[in-house]
């Protein structure tokens, strides 16, 4: 199987992470205090009173140390929008939120969807990526929902999955296409879900909010109807999907009837539609608040957090979407759709879901690591002995307001701010330190 | 000496929406108005108030009625006024509306009145002016002193606005009009009967506290017909929200046998005579149309003094409560 996520080359780290309370619900730990001894970037040893000459000693008391996360929804904007984003500002703003492996969608210019295109970006990525990156292709040529990608041609490029993200694929028979004939390369395609005919036009959820503001509303069916039409559709194929950032109660409940019936579907939701709704809006501030899809109601965002908790839905993703200052500085309704949210993404769902006790926090760290990892088909980081350290260290009782500066190049920040607990102080990714506000023990 | 001196910081009040006005705000401006009806039957029809200030407004939409009272307003006031319709130029050449507005603010107006074709624009054109903001229309969002002088005519014809009830007939999808009078009649103690076929009428609205009804019957119970214009541009193949103009006049057309001889009949303009209003009943003795033009000259002037020279600048801190929400400090 060809490699799918790159990276670029760095010295293999040499640590012990030492007392942190381990978190991490695959490998069976809840809390525990111990040491993890890092030799040339795997994980040698997790014990007690640990010593290693040659390495660094990071004291982690009173830390937390859990799984490194796995974001598959992110934009980079590379080719094209650079001055937005680009591998090497995205990736350390990964690293930054405590992510290892994040997954970037092709809807870039020119898109994603040939390989010599892919190719490059696999080059950039192997010399500019803090931590490992996959790219997702495009299922259609130009993301026009007519005919297929090579995808054949891609995965043996590297392609990590295949998404017309920004768009849906609006034709049935196209998409029952695509899914037979991606079946070949074993990739999985991540749906983004939108009848147009009923979101066009559309600035914000509709509802009370909607009505109010004289928003054009985006109805909750423009999004539910299509899952569940592209549930059908996989499920008559014998198919997998991956739907991605879903904001409403009506897709949960298609989702869930889905694995009822046995359908194998992921499911992503994002730390904006789990932790705001669309009362956010009444500000009008697009820069924070409009997105796609918007900011559903409070129902909507129970039902959400209902289904990551229950595992309906199995991951939590950014949908990192930067855009530039000058183009968010416009009337809501001229402003692009998206936020930024990797470096937020843990701290929200930390202080929104898990210090109120609505979600355990080894529910949030498989939702945001293993879950994504298992639904691409990517390797899951996990805190063994023998594996490569991919994890991050955690002060989760530590709190900063969210402003710029930002490791991102933009600051379209849904957050932008709030006051959010939880520090991500040291990213490990691949064996490599990817982000580090720690200093080591002298 | 500095050639460009820092302002001192200064409240600033602005009039974005109906929502950032208490009882006493609208109270205090409706009896405002009320002394300038007296100008207004003058010879002379100017009164040097505001004297030496600037008033520009800035229309991006088209407008007939707003813009010129606006002008107007100000020019009884005495004030200097500049009047531009901006109507997409600028952004066609790329120019963004911060920039628009920060070339307009390097003249130092005391006022800015906009209108703009998006939802959002007046609040955001705030952030970029030291001077006062009007909202003279957002989108579909807010038109508060359109709000302001239908309360004026609907209090001067029936004395209050106490559970006067008025029904809101048409398309309050596309409405700023209908937005901003549905929460200036609840402010005010009214009730609100929202009229019109179940494609233009926003979901969940009720939760704004009015009444709804898909059939025009619902008009006879109201003390007041308030019509609103059918939006023909929004009629085009494919955009349809009712099969015809024709059936919607026949289904929800305000007509001289639907109208009781108590009613005012009431209508934003401009009117589409014959589809969402019968001709005779906008000439007829139960329309207030003119009133309502008339209305807007003396509560814009109303508007405009209560910002400069009302509780104005320098009572603005000692106010009970400032005009409008977005009270700020600008640097």
């Amino acid at each position: 199987m060809a490699q799918r996520l790159f990276q670029a080359d760095a010295e293999p780290a040499d640590v012990i992470i030492a007392g942190g309370r381990l978190v991490d619900p695959t490998a069976g730990f809840h809390g525990e205090a111990a040491d993890l001894r890092i030799q040339s970037g795997r994980i040698a040893e997790i014990g007690h009173d640990l010593h290693d000459p040659d390495a660094e000693r990071i004291d982690a008391t009173g830390l937390t140390v859990t799984p490194g996360l796995v974001d598959p929804h992110v934009h980079l904007r590379t080719p094209g929008d650079e001055h937005e984003e680009d591998i090497a500002s995205g990736t350390r703003a990964a690293a930054a939120g405590g992510f290892v492996a994040i997954l970037a969608m092709p809807n870039t210019s020119p898109i994603v969807d040939s390989a010599s295109v892919l190719g490059g970006l696999v080059e950039t990525a192997r010399s500019e990526a803090a931590v490992a990156t996959g790219f997702m292709c495009a299922i259609t040529r130009g993301l026009e929902g007519r005919s297929l990608t090579e995808m054949g041609e891609l995965a043996a490029a590297g392609a990590a999955a295949f998404s017309d993200d920004g768009r849906p694929v609006a034709e049935a028979g196209m998409l029952r296409r695509a899914l037979q004939y991606s079946a070949v390369t074993g990739l999985r395609l991540a749906l983004h879900e939108e009848d147009t005919s009923l979101s066009a036009g559309g600035q914000m959820h509709e509802g009370s909010v909607s009505a109010e503001l004289g928003l054009r509303g985006w109805p909750a069916i423009a999004e539910s109807t299509m899952i569940g039409r592209d549930l059908g559709i996989a499920r008559y194929e014998g198919a997998g999907l991956h739907i991605c950032h879903v904001s409403v109660a009506e897709s949960v409940a298609e989702i869930r009837r889905a694995r009822d019936l046995g359908t194998d579907v992921s499911a992503e939701v994002t730390p904006h539609h789990l932790c705001l709704t669309d009362e956010a809006v009444r500000g009008l501030d697009p820069t924070a608040t409009k997105m796609n899809p918007p900011l559903g109601s409070e129902a909507d965002r129970a039902a959400l957090i209902d289904a990551l908790a229950d595992g309906t839905i199995d991951c939590i993703a950014t949908d990192h979407a930067p855009h530039a200052d000058h183009e968010k500085d416009a009337p809501f309704e001229e402003a692009p759709f998206g936020v930024i949210g990797l470096e937020t993404a843990f701290a929200a769902v930390y202080t929104h879901l898990v210090e109120p006790g609505m979600l355990p926090l080894q529910t949030v760290i498989e939702r945001m690591s293993s879950g994504p990892a298992l639904a691409f088909g990517l390797p899951a980081p996990g805190l063994a002995r023998g594996r490569t350290a991919d994890l991050a260290v955690w002060d989760l009782g530590a709190s900063r307001v969210i402003e710029p500066p930002y490791a991102s190049r933009s600051r379209n920040c849904a957050f932008a701010g709030r006051s959010l607990r939880g520090v991500c102080r040291l990213t490990i990714s691949g064996g490599r330190v990817a982000h580090r506000l720690i200093e080591a023990v002298a | 000496m500095e050639l460009y001196p820092p302002k001192p910081p200064q409240q600033r009040r602005h009039l974005i929406s109906v929502a950032d006005l208490d009882r006493d705000d609208v109270e205090r401006i409706l009896q405002t108005a009320e002394g300038f009806e007296t100008v207004m039957h003058r010879d002379l029809k100017k009164v040097p108030t505001l004297r030496g200030r600037t008033v520009m407004t800035v229309f991006f939409e088209a407008s007939t009625r707003t813009s010129s009272s606006f002008e107007l307003a100000a020019k009884r006031l005495s004030a200097d006024v500049v009047s531009l319709k901006a109507s997409g130029s600028s952004v066609d050449k790329g120019e963004s509306l911060r920039d628009t507005v920060q070339t307009l603010s390097a003249y130092d107006p005391d006022v800015i009145v906009i209108r703009h074709p998006s939802v959002g624009a007046a609040a955001r054109v705030t952030e970029a002016t030291d001077a006062h903001v009007v909202n003279a229309g957002d989108g579909c969002h807010q038109h508060p002193t359109q709000c302001l002088l239908d309360l004026y005519t609907m209090r001067a014809a029936k004395g209050t606005l106490d559970s006067l009830h008025v029904a809101i007939v048409g398309d309050v999808t596309h409405s700023r009009v209908a937005r901003s009078n549905i929460q200036g009649l609840l402010l005010m103690g009214a009730r609100v009967t929202l009229v019109g076929p179940p494609t233009l009428i926003p979901r969940d609205v009720q939760s704004l506290g009015v009444e709804v009804s898909h059939d025009i019957g619902a008009i006879a119970a109201a003390d007041v017909v308030y019509v609103l214009r059918m939006q023909k541009e929004r009629m085009a193949p494919g955009a349809a929200y009712v099969p015809s103009l024709r059936e919607y006049t026949a289904l929800w057309g305000v007509t001289s046998a639907r109208v009781r001889p108590s009613q005012l009949v009431m209508h934003p303009g401009p009117m589409n005579r014959g589809v969402e209003i019968a001709a005779d009943v906008a000439d007829g003795p139960n329309s207030k149309v003119i009133d309502q033009v008339r209305a807007g000259l003396v509560v814009r002037m109303a508007v405009l003094y209560d910002l400069l020279a009302g509780p104005g600048p320098a009572g603005a801190r000692a106010a009970p409560r400032p005009l409008a929400i977005a009270t700020q400090e600008v640097a």
